[in-house]
């Protein structure tokens, strides 16, 4: 996997300062019965909560989540394209509890490592044994200058947490003129959803060609290239939407002004009349709190791979998007290391040997119209001597898109929300 | 070669923040062609210049450990805004390029 070069230095610095912390004997359990607490119920903590269960029923598990629904991100961009309802993306909670879960709706404030404790809004104290951290990402919306006053002015929106703001965007794509400008401003990897950006320029194009077909879409794309799907996507583009889509490489957002609707790059400026920044993102504050962002940088949380746990706090695991690794910051991902984290919990709790190799694949779709799609699956493997997880023979991306992939990628959709949700 | 550069300068307070992102193959000459097996010729940046408002602030010299498409970026003191800035490179081949803004 391919190192950015402005991360190189920041992880191989971070590489030869990280300690090895030495493993600290297995804490005694509060009670008889383990007590494992899991924070965020989107794919990572509800999937980490539900298998824990069903690999052990002996241990008891409380699943904290702020939002009375579950709202999926894969998809999201359906909504934005115009072709499918936001109440599809809204999914409920109640299967959960069937499998012995105590779900408490709070939103937690704190974490005290030493004692193993959670404190939340609502006043709770809640003691662990083991916690498990899946509260998603935040975005560094500070690197933006201008942004935060952006989006207060409704002028600029990230959508990149499905909710309002996928809304927002539809609305103002709807709104637009023919022969309007649509900038999707995305930053370089690690970050949420690396084909994102791309699937949207994608929708946008597809509900621009039947509605506004004078309008253009600019991506100012911090990446080097669209290196996520990229020969499925450019063809794709070809094909479907000729001269649409405009793609910069290496421009950076770090500005808007919503009074005019200019977004600065790193090299240059351009106005808009839609304008979508994703900002830069990392940890939430959470895990600095917990004290478990501990990267260089101060943006993800490192982990022993096999089990999970944080390198600095015994008895904290993390999984999904706050994670520092080379495996993709996807629904997939967080599904597969949850259930790795579940296991090697399980194990821990009984004194034993957590799987030192284990497996994760990642599959990701994205869709390039309204009916069809590219996708790219892969599988990696743990290896303890880098201590890496190494990408396995076979596997990759489509090189071009087709209808028959949409029809996978709508099951996948399914699949991922049965196993994460029960 | 010589594809345009990409280059922008912002001040912040006196100081000018100097970005520029250039395109070069910047071949090491150790690279393999993984069809005929032999090694690529070496095609690299050698030396980089950068002035602001005439002074210059920077003289480079480059090898093959730097990546294709070089980032470059450099914070110059003393900068006023309209300085014109000016980063220039030559390659192992004698081909350069040269690129200019002014500070805003």
């Amino acid at each position: 996997m391919p190192i950015d070069r402005r991360d190189f230095l920041t992880s191989s610095a971070a590489a030869l300062t990280a300690a090895v912390l030495p493993r600290t004997a297995a804490a005694k359990p509060h009670a008889a019965q383990p007590h494992v607490v899991v924070v965020g119920a989107g794919f990572g903590g509800a999937t980490c909560a539900k298998y824990l269960r069903l690999w052990d029923p002996g241990i008891q598990v409380t699943l904290i989540e702020p939002n009375p629904h579950f709202t999926s991100c894969p998809m999201s961009n359906w909504v934005v394209g115009g072709f499918l309802d936001f109440d599809y993306l809204v999914k409920r909670y109640d299967k959960l509890p069937k499998y012995g879960i105590r779900m408490v709706r709070d939103r937690v404030t704190g974490v005290d490592g030493e004692k193993r404790l959670v404190h939340t809004q609502g006043g709770e104290k809640i003691a662990y044994d083991r916690l498990v951290l899946a509260p998603g990402m935040e975005f560094m919306t500070e690197k933006v200058e201008g942004y935060a006053e952006g989006a207060k002015a409704g002028k600029v929106m990230h959508a990149f947490k499905a909710g309002p703001e996928t809304l927002l965007l539809r609305k103002q794509l709807e709104a637009m003129p023919d022969g309007g400008v649509f900038i999707i401003a995305s930053p370089p990897p690690p970050g949420r959803c690396v084909s994102g950006p791309y699937e949207r320029a994608s929708v946008a194009a597809h509900y621009f060609k039947q509605h506004k077909p004078k309008s253009k879409i600019i991506m100012l794309d911090g990446h080097i290239d669209v290196v996520s799907k990229g020969p499925m996507f450019k063809a794709a583009w070809k094909e479907l939407y000729p001269g649409m889509i405009e793609h910069r490489p290496n421009n950076l957002a770090v500005g808007f002004d919503h009074r005019t609707m200019t977004v600065r790059t790193e090299f240059e400026d351009q106005k808009g009349d839609v304008v979508n920044i994703i900002p830069l993102q990392r940890a939430p504050q959470l895990c600095k709190d917990a004290g478990v962002r501990n990267d260089a940088l101060d943006r993800w949380c490192r982990v022993d791979f096999t089990t999970y746990e944080s390198t600095s706090v015994p008895n904290i695991h993390v999984v999904g998007d706050p994670i520092m690794s080379n495996m993709p910051k996807s629904a997939h991902v967080s599904n597969n290391q949850a259930k790795i984290a579940a296991a090697a919990i399980i194990e821990l709790l009984h004194g034993r040997q957590p799987d030192p190799v284990p497996v994760i694949g990642s599959t990701s779709y994205s869709v390039t119209s309204d009916h069809t799609s590219g996708s790219i699956a892969v599988v990696m493997r743990y290896d303890p001597v880098k201590k890496v997880y190494q990408r396995q023979p076979e596997g990759g991306a489509n090189k071009t898109h087709s209808e028959i992939e949409f029809e996978y990628g709508r099951s996948w959709h399914e699949n991922m929300w049965a196993d994460t949700l029960g | 070669m010589a594809e345009p550069m990409k280059i922008r300068a912002t001040l912040k307070g006196d100081v000018a923040e100097v970005k520029c992102l250039m395109n070069h193959v910047m071949e090491t000459g150790l690279r393999k062609d993984a069809k005929t097996g032999t090694a690529v010729p070496a095609h690299h940046i050698t030396n980089v210049t950068c002035t602001v408002g005439g002074r210059q602030v920077m003289d480079a010299q480059w090898g093959g450990g730097i990546s294709k498409n070089p980032y470059l970026a450099i914070r110059v003191k003393g900068a006023k805004a309209g300085d014109k800035v000016v980063v220039t490179w030559i390659d192992n081949k004698g081909d350069s390029n040269t690129a200019e803004a002014s500070v805003g």
